[in-house]
């Protein structure tokens, strides 16, 4: 944390340009390689029980496809739009980078709203997670991504009042980033449980 | 609960446990108050972020829990001494078991390794602290509460009982319904992310915060190994985080992950835990093969003997870490394909080390050696390591370890690998940097007395246990019946383990000792050392380095001892230093940590979520932090370096 | 000074090899060593292979640990002597990674040899004799289905005849472990595990569990008692005859966590249960595979 956490570079990007900044969104990338181990894990545990279905319902039986589809396209759209968010930063303008971050959170928590919508459906058809080893894995790894998502939406408010308050400096820009690629992460993870666990969930 | 529950009852050894916890802390109150050192501790600790403080602390609480380790070990001993003792009934040997191992691989072995890496790896590589100082305060507070949390079970709720690894279905609600478990699993979880974060938190710093001049291929031994246990931290412990909440998914929210109905699966708790679980004693294990690279070579006054090799070979054992878990469980049935390939792998990790030993041999031939107390304990690691290792190649042939497999063949092997490679390995480190931490050394009489009664109480205590092993002994269990022929040997192991423990109180005897009378470190370099941390003064200024150094050569420090006049600073050169704020925070989080851990244990959720809000908030607080550190003056840092070299 | 250490390490040194002495006079009580069955004697094998290339590991590091330390350690006359600057030998490295690398090998190709052969039975001319083994807190349940009898805490079995082991739990995880005729295999709940062993003469074997499994662990010892076929075969006969009927409320009873002592039944609890079944479909298609391979290797060997 030498005065280099102060040694400013003009020529980075703005989220770039202190040593803080850098040594902060390397942490995160290594941070999201610890959050794809711990995805992995929970992926492996889903596939290793998805056939444990006890005396509960099965994938098939079970699954709907009209929610799945939309919660998909409210969270594809939200990784777009957030990369629009970091796009207008990169131009400077708060405006646009506010507008479209509160366009990513609004989808965000309309794929959350969807996915609670989801699980309600499912537990009052008596699929819970105490059910069997299928539910139980599938209700902890799709969750633990909805809370994820849900604890992204809260962070973006909370960065979104930063950005009023302090405008755009290297500081808020730095902490979009961040979130931009917790986001575009959560995408990512999103993308293997619906083929993992949805697409493959209805045709098996 | 009924409230006649909550504390632990019927124990008169307990019972002692309560009358002396509660002593201590009023003793502990009393002297803070009568001293009135309540803001000093607040101040200089509670709140600090400083790497070295931090470090210490880890150090303090590693030895607290060797204590409790240990203790627990001479239990177990004392009642295996001779058959059908009644000394401890079946469920206190068996929480006595869970706690040892438990305490003794995450509360002890990680959190020394962990002090040490703290202490020293951001001296070693110039810089003036960690990458998230802040972050790192609240790694520590969080192995703390969660330790804390941990050993509460003794007395308030029960301890678990189901061993170290809690295989299920033995550690489910079904068979285990006490909290026990329940602790288990918060308490590790919560360490366990303190634990995490501090693996990011150093591969950041050492790849990103070297003194200029610095490259990878010139970063000193421990260091290397410090960054490779980091890369494990980082793909291991998520594993553990997932088991562990599964765990507690299960005990307290009726899951179905490892039951015995509904498709529940034990096996893959077993499978869970072991692909966390190997790799987790190659993170205790590596950073202490870079203690010794760093003394060995210090002491035989040579350059390490082939460092790239050294490199590589520790490189080529991390990735093996990850792919030999199955060996934990030959016995599973998994199939002769599956077990042969776990074989292989396995024994594989036999090269890399090998190409080790052979060449910290090296290092030592042609040397120059002298025996103080940390190159005791790094070349009695080499006999004893390698007897465990070549017991673990052993255990490694899948049929063969349908024999071993749960004997105490097995524990004298890991006991063989943890004892001869960490603990000699921090015994060795504490001695070495001893003066770079407290500014005074450790008596080295009294360090050599502990280091053979403790090296010889081991090879006693743990020798034998290979034979009982073959003899048919079976780990965990609690008694044993006469006739059996394993009285003597048992006898013999107990010995050994009360020479292990005098060992330890003459180890602890002489801190006291030492700083008292030891003698004090003027130079900052006692050991005529080859890395940076011996540039520094003794203990270093909270900013480690005046000027950041610039480094020419593996072994900076030796390089400038070499070429001119060591690592000199002088004023003109002078700027102001920035450094990071203290914190309180980190500490308060924990705190809310702990308070919803334990909401958790007992299932009381509204405590737990109320404290949850709490870890929260605190969280917003850090977000809208504008907190950007302080700088020091020049001519504050002119009077600290005058001051440090006039030795005050 | 240095001297007393150097002459303490080496005498150190000798302690494996006294205790070897001591312990060669109880060898009996060694029981892994002391195989009474082919697979314990496969195993024996092994380990007595792999011991060799051991001590030669550790002869060869403690030998090189003892010469350098003697040899290099700081003295009076070599106060001025300075250590010379090498960063290593590629030749020396290679070497030292090149024999383990052999060693790994001579100590895997048996191991894997081992390993798949301890899966069949030891001989093909004889057919094996199934057993049904059931852990349960804290007793071993066992049960004959061609025989139609049941055990519990003791297992009688012919002489120089494989048995198949099929190994379950109904609780927590235990390990069947029998020292004099061979390594150890898991019972587990919902999942069959198969262990094979075969005794070479009559006589009496200490089994017990190898994984703890909660509070009597320590007292899940069982007596494994090999009969030349033509007494086994009268004590078959004698249990079928003779011995009551369990039934399912006894049987519950039996499970109930606690120490039992032998008991002997002429029918099986698997009429009605069978741990190993239990949990889930997916277990179940292996072990219906299992049975599959089963009957065409018993096939085979008719």
């Amino acid at each position: 944390m030498a005065e280099a956490a102060h040694r400013y570079d003009e020529t980075m990007p703005l989220e770039y340009r202190t040593q803080e900044s850098r040594l902060n969104i390397l942490g995160f990338w290594i941070f999201l390689g610890a959050e794809v181990a711990l995805f992995a894990t929970l992926f492996a545990t889903y596939l290793v029980l998805f056939q444990r279905t006890g005396s509960g319902p099965t994938a098939k039986e079970l699954f709907e496809v009209k929610d799945v589809l939309i919660e998909t396209l409210l969270l594809l759209t939200s990784s777009f739009t957030c990369g629009l968010a970091v796009f207008e930063m990169r131009r400077g303008r708060l405006s646009g980078l506010l507008t479209w971050l509160l366009v990513t959170l609004l989808l965000g928590a309309g794929f959350i709203t969807f996915e609670i919508r989801e699980f309600i459906h499912y537990v009052h058809e008596g699929a819970t997670m105490q059910t069997s080893a299928f539910l139980s894995s599938f209700f902890v790894l799709v969750g633990t991504h909805g809370a994820h998502v849900s604890l992204g939406i809260g962070w973006m408010i909370l960065i979104i009042i930063q950005l009023l308050q302090r405008g755009l400096t290297p500081r808020t820009a730095r902490k979009v980033f961040i979130v931009s690629l917790y986001w575009h992460f959560l995408d990512v993870v999103w993308i293997f449980i619906f083929t993992l666990v949805y697409l493959t969930g209805m045709v098996i | 609960m009924k409230w006649s529950e909550f504390f632990v009852t019927g124990e008169p050894l307990i019972y002692a446990a309560d009358v002396a916890i509660v002593l201590t802390i009023i003793g502990i109150v009393f002297v803070l108050t009568y001293f009135k050192k309540w803001k000093w501790l607040w101040d200089e600790w509670l709140t600090t972020v400083d790497h070295k403080k931090i470090g210490i602390m880890y150090i303090i609480c590693a030895v607290l829990m060797l204590f409790r380790g240990g203790v627990d070990a001479l239990l177990m001993r004392a009642q295996l001494t001779a058959p059908n003792m009644k000394f401890l009934d079946a469920q206190h040997y068996n929480e006595i078991f869970t706690t040892h191992g438990t305490i003794m691989i995450l509360f002890m072995a990680m959190p020394f390794l962990i002090g040490l890496m703290n202490i020293v790896v951001p001296l070693q590589i110039g810089a003036r602290d960690v990458a998230y100082p802040y972050l790192n305060a609240l790694s520590f507070w969080l192995f703390f509460f969660g330790a804390l949390l941990f050993n509460i079970s003794f007395v308030i709720g029960g301890s678990p009982d189901a061993g170290w690894t809690a295989y299920f279905p033995l550690a489910s609600n079904e068979f285990s319904p006490g909290v026990g478990n329940n602790y288990y699993a918060v308490a590790l979880q919560i360490s366990g992310i303190g634990t995490l974060m501090t693996g990011i938190n150093f591969l950041v710093t050492i790849l990103k915060m070297r003194a200029p001049g610095m490259t990878l291929m010139r970063m000193p031994m421990f260091t290397w190994t410090v960054l490779i246990t980091c890369v494990i931290i980082i793909f291991a412990f998520p594993v553990f985080t997932v088991a562990l909440a599964l765990m507690t998914f299960d005990r307290l929210f009726g899951t179905q992950f490892f039951t015995m109905a509904n498709g529940g699966m034990s096996m893959l708790w077993a499978n869970l835990f072991w692909i966390w679980g190997h790799p987790e004693v190659y993170i205790v294990i590596l950073p202490s093969f870079g203690i010794f690279s760093e003394i060995v070579s210090t002491f035989a006054r040579k350059r390490l003997f082939g460092y790239k090799a050294m490199i590589g070979s520790i490189v080529g054992i991390a990735f093996l870490s990850f792919i030999v878990w199955v060996h934990h469980f030959f016995t599973m049935g998994a199939g002769p394909a599956v077990n042969s390939f776990f074989s292989i792998t396995t024994m594989a990790i036999a090269i890399p080390t090998g190409v080790k030993v052979f060449n910290w041999l090296f290092t030592l031939r042609k040397g120059k050696i002298r025996f103080t107390t940390a190159m005791l304990w790094s070349l009695a690691f080499i006999p004893n390591f390698v007897i465990g290792g070549v017991t673990g190649v052993m255990l490694a042939m899948a049929a063969a370890d349908y024999q071993y497999h749960n004997s105490y063949f097995l524990i004298g092997h890991f006991h063989y690998v943890l004892i001869a490679g960490t603990v000699f390995a921090c015994f060795a480190g504490v001695h070495y940097w001893y003066p770079k931490m407290f500014g005074h050394l450790l008596n080295e009489r009294l360090g050599k007395w502990a280091f053979w009664l403790f090296m010889i109480g081991f090879n006693i205590c743990f020798f034998p246990m290979y034979f009982l092993g073959l003899m048919g002994m079976t780990r965990r269990m609690y008694t044993y019946a006469a006739g059996l022929g394993w009285t003597p040997l048992n006898v013999v192991a107990t010995i050994g383990a009360v020479l292990m423990g005098i060992g330890f109180i003459v180890f602890c005897y002489n801190i006291y000792y030492s700083a008292r009378y030891g003698e004090r470190d003027m130079t900052g370099d006692p050991w005529d050392g080859r890395t940076l941390e011996w540039a520094t003064a003794s203990p270093p200024a909270h900013y480690n380095f005046p000027v950041v150094p610039e480094v020419t050569d593996l072994d900076a420090y030796w390089a400038m001892k070499k070429n001119g006049n060591g690592y000199e600073v002088k004023e003109e050169q002078l700027e102001p230093i920035h450094m990071p704020s203290n914190s309180g925070r980190p500490f308060l989080i924990s705190i809310a940590f702990f308070i919803a851990g334990f909401g958790l244990v007992f299932k009381w959720f509204t405590l737990a979520i109320i404290a949850a809000i709490f870890i929260i908030l605190g969280l917003i607080l850090r977000s809208f932090d504008d907190d950007d550190g302080y700088y020091i003056s020049v001519d504050e840092i002119k009077r600290t370096e005058r001051l440090a070299r006039k030795g005050a | 000074m240095k001297h007393e250490k150097q002459r303490g390490r080496k005498w150190f040194s000798l302690l494996p090899l006294s205790l070897l002495l001591f312990l060669s006079g109880c060898s009996e009580k060694i029981v892994v060593l002391n195989p009474k069955g082919p697979v314990a004697k496969a195993q024996y094998d092994l380990i007595m292979w792999s011991i060799g290339f051991m001590l030669f590991i550790i002869i060869v590091v403690f030998t090189l640990f003892a010469v350098v330390l003697i040899r290099y350690r700081e003295k009076p006359e070599t106060a001025d002597y300075e250590p010379p600057d090498e960063e290593g030998n590629k030749l020396l490295e290679i070497v030292w990674t090149a024999i383990p690398i052999i060693i790994v090998a001579a100590l895997a190709i048996p191991t894997v040899k081992a390993t798949f052969a301890l899966e069949k039975p030891p001989r093909h001319d004889v057919k094996p004799i199934t057993i049904h083994v059931t852990s349960a807190n804290w007793k071993w349940i066992f049960s004959y289905p061609e025989q139609n009898i049941e055990t519990v805490n003791y297992v009688n079995i012919p002489e120089d005849v494989p048995v198949k082991f099929k190994l379950t739990s109904a609780g927590p995880m235990n390990s069947f472990w029998v020292p004099e005729l061979g390594g150890q295999k898991y019972a587990m709940d919902g999942m069959e595990t198969q262990l094979i062993l075969q005794a070479d003469h009559p006589g009496s074997y200490m089994g017990r569990s190898a994984n703890f499994s909660g509070r009597q662990f320590a007292h899940m010892e069982f007596e494994v008692v090999a009969q030349k076929q033509d007494e086994f075969d009268k004590w078959v006969k004698e249990v079928q005859q003779t011995a009551p009927k369990l039934n399912k409320e006894k049987y519950e009873e039996i499970l109930k966590p606690g120490l039992v002592g032998r008991m002997t039944f002429s029918n099986t609890h698997l009429e009605w249960i069978d741990h190993a079944e239990q949990n889930s479909h997916h277990a179940n298609d292996e072990k219906h595979n299992d049975r599959h391979e089963d009957m065409e290797s018993d096939h085979h060997e008719h």
